[in-house]
């Protein structure tokens, strides 16, 4: 079964959206969405320092990204003006990566895989690991889950129960980057925060709990890989693009949807 | 030992002290209230008891196994995330659902439990918020601010509610508040606080006390009494607290 590349590609996108679903509903609820897209930029410097230093891909971009992430949760919570600071390192380091890459020695980097993914390709391996990465995100949040939620309420409420809100954070920031080098095969580095986002912001009209939502979103994302790889396959249009698109098709339904 | 201690205990935001040299604590079933103006660092005490900020001088100590429940000044639950009553009463701590409708009934609330946190009036969000701390089963009840935008009434009530839990369970109860007249009536001690301790004692005590008419120009003198204040102690945060401050009342008086 795993022969047939669509339905490896649906599986990897699937198995993302475990990941997506919860970690994006994060994402929405502490308006975390600018951060990640910094992250998400920063894998593409990840993939050039990676090429150029001989590393493997995956770790280079996992090891870039965390280093943005960290950087930039280290600013938020010093009250700079943030959405500027961010704007800043979002399309700075996709700049800086871009011309990176343009500058490493005999590279052979598909740049439109990179921004825009290459779901079509997905093998084996890369099954493994967008699995394996997103198991793990996934645990990380079931383990972590009510800490993260009151943390996410606030500071102080989850400082009284014994809760290191800064603790938590950093959890968050490890699992994006996690995510982001992750999904980076799927939708590329462009696309990656429109996945962890649209799905959650979909999810929200159905739901009335956290989880529900958190579930509501994997499921969204889910439909929003098959429907797009379909789609994608019918129309002849690039897949990723073509998931980001179904995704943005079930949350314009959600919008109209009245309870 | 107190279930909070605080011992010379100084909090800066960059440079500027916040609040200096504050030794506090507070014991086992008390009730003890935080009066001071804005910006005299009652929230930043609070955060500093919690432990989400650390002293930049002193030590803070809380009881070990100390079970906090804090209502917070403001709770703003971002409207993406959707939250039903009876789900934010299991935060952090997952209570069962007999426990968290036999506590939405005990602080007044019953049958909310079923709507968005974002749905309820102002005294219905400060209730459900004070039937969470509750539920954890609190040696102290940390409060900053919990009537604000209610009225009068609800005020009162809300305090009622405060008192008879004490009575019940012997929790400690440390508030913070604007509610003068309300609070002190029903607090064991007093601390009038403006980037230190300015006096602290029994509420008739410190309503007397020249420190406190200085802040809040009550009580006999009415208006006058504001700024009778034997020396004026400049309570902004322009200048180092260096000059000596009466600790006791009996000196003030």
């Amino acid at each position: 079964m795993l022969d047939d590349f669509l339905i490896r590609a649906a599986l990897a996108g699937i198995g993302l959206s475990l990941a997506t679903g919860p970690l994006g509903a994060f994402v929405v609820w502490r308006r975390m969405a600018y951060f990640g897209d910094a992250t998400a930029h920063a894998a593409i410097l990840g993939v050039a320092l990676a090429v150029a230093s001989g590393l493997p891909v995956f770790l280079g971009t996992v090891l870039v990204a965390m280093g943005v992430a960290l950087a930039v949760s280290g600013l938020s919570w010093r009250g700079q003006a943030m959405d500027t600071v961010l704007g800043v390192l979002a399309h700075g380091a996709l700049a800086f990566g871009l011309v990176a890459i343009s500058l490493v020695p005999g590279a052979r980097v598909d740049l439109q895989a990179l921004l825009f993914g290459d779901i079509l390709t997905v093998g084996r391996a890369d099954l493994a690991v967008i699995w394996g990465g997103s198991l793990a995100v996934g645990l990380l949040l079931v383990w972590r889950w009510q800490a993260l939620l009151t943390a996410t309420l606030n500071d102080e409420l989850a400082a009284s129960a014994g809760i290191d809100p800064a603790r938590e954070r950093l959890g968050l920031t490890l699992a994006l980057a996690l995510v982001v080098a992750v999904a980076i095969k799927v939708v590329g580095a462009l696309l990656i925060a429109a996945l962890l986002i649209i799905p959650a912001a979909a999810a929200r009209r159905f739901t009335t709990t956290p989880e529900a939502m958190a579930l509501a979103a994997i499921g969204c994302g889910a439909l929003s890989s098959i429907g797009g790889l379909q789609a994608s396959l019918r129309f002849d249009t690039p897949a990723g693009p073509s998931i980001i698109a179904a995704a943005v098709v079930i949350y314009l339904i959600s919008v109209a949807y009245r309870r | 030992m107190s279930l909070i201690e605080t011992h010379g205990m100084t909090v800066r935001y960059e440079a500027v002290p916040v609040l200096s040299n504050v030794d506090f604590a507070i014991e086992k079933g008390e009730i003890v209230t935080v009066v001071g103006p804005n910006g005299s660092g009652k929230s930043t005490l609070i955060k500093a008891l919690l432990g989400v900020l650390k002293p930049t001088a002193g030590t803070v100590r809380q009881a070990d196994g100390l079970r906090i429940g804090y209502v917070p000044q403001k709770l703003h639950i971002d409207p993406t995330l959707p939250m039903t009553v009876m789900r934010f009463l299991s935060l952090p701590h997952r209570h069962t659902e007999a426990e968290r409708i036999e506590m939405l009934a005990r602080v007044g609330v019953t049958g909310v439990g079923a709507r968005q946190m974002a749905d309820l009036s102002g005294g219905q969000f400060q209730r459900v918020l004070l039937a969470r701390a509750l539920l954890a089963k609190p040696d102290i009840l940390i409060l900053d601010e919990p009537t604000q935008g209610l009225d009068q009434p609800g005020i009162a009530g809300f305090y009622r509610l405060i008192e008879d839990v004490r009575a019940e369970t012997g929790v400690a109860v440390l508030l913070v508040s604007h509610d003068l007249h309300v609070v002190m009536s029903a607090s064991d001690r007093v601390i009038c606080l403006n980037g230190h301790i300015c006096c602290e004692g029994a509420p008739n005590v410190v309503s007397a006390a020249p420190e406190y008419r200085a802040l809040f120009g009550l009580g006999t003198g009415g208006t006058l009494a504001l700024y009778q204040h034997a020396h004026d102690h400049g309570h902004d945060h322009d200048h180092d607290h260096v000059h000596h401050h009466p600790p006791a009342l009996d000196e003030a008086q």
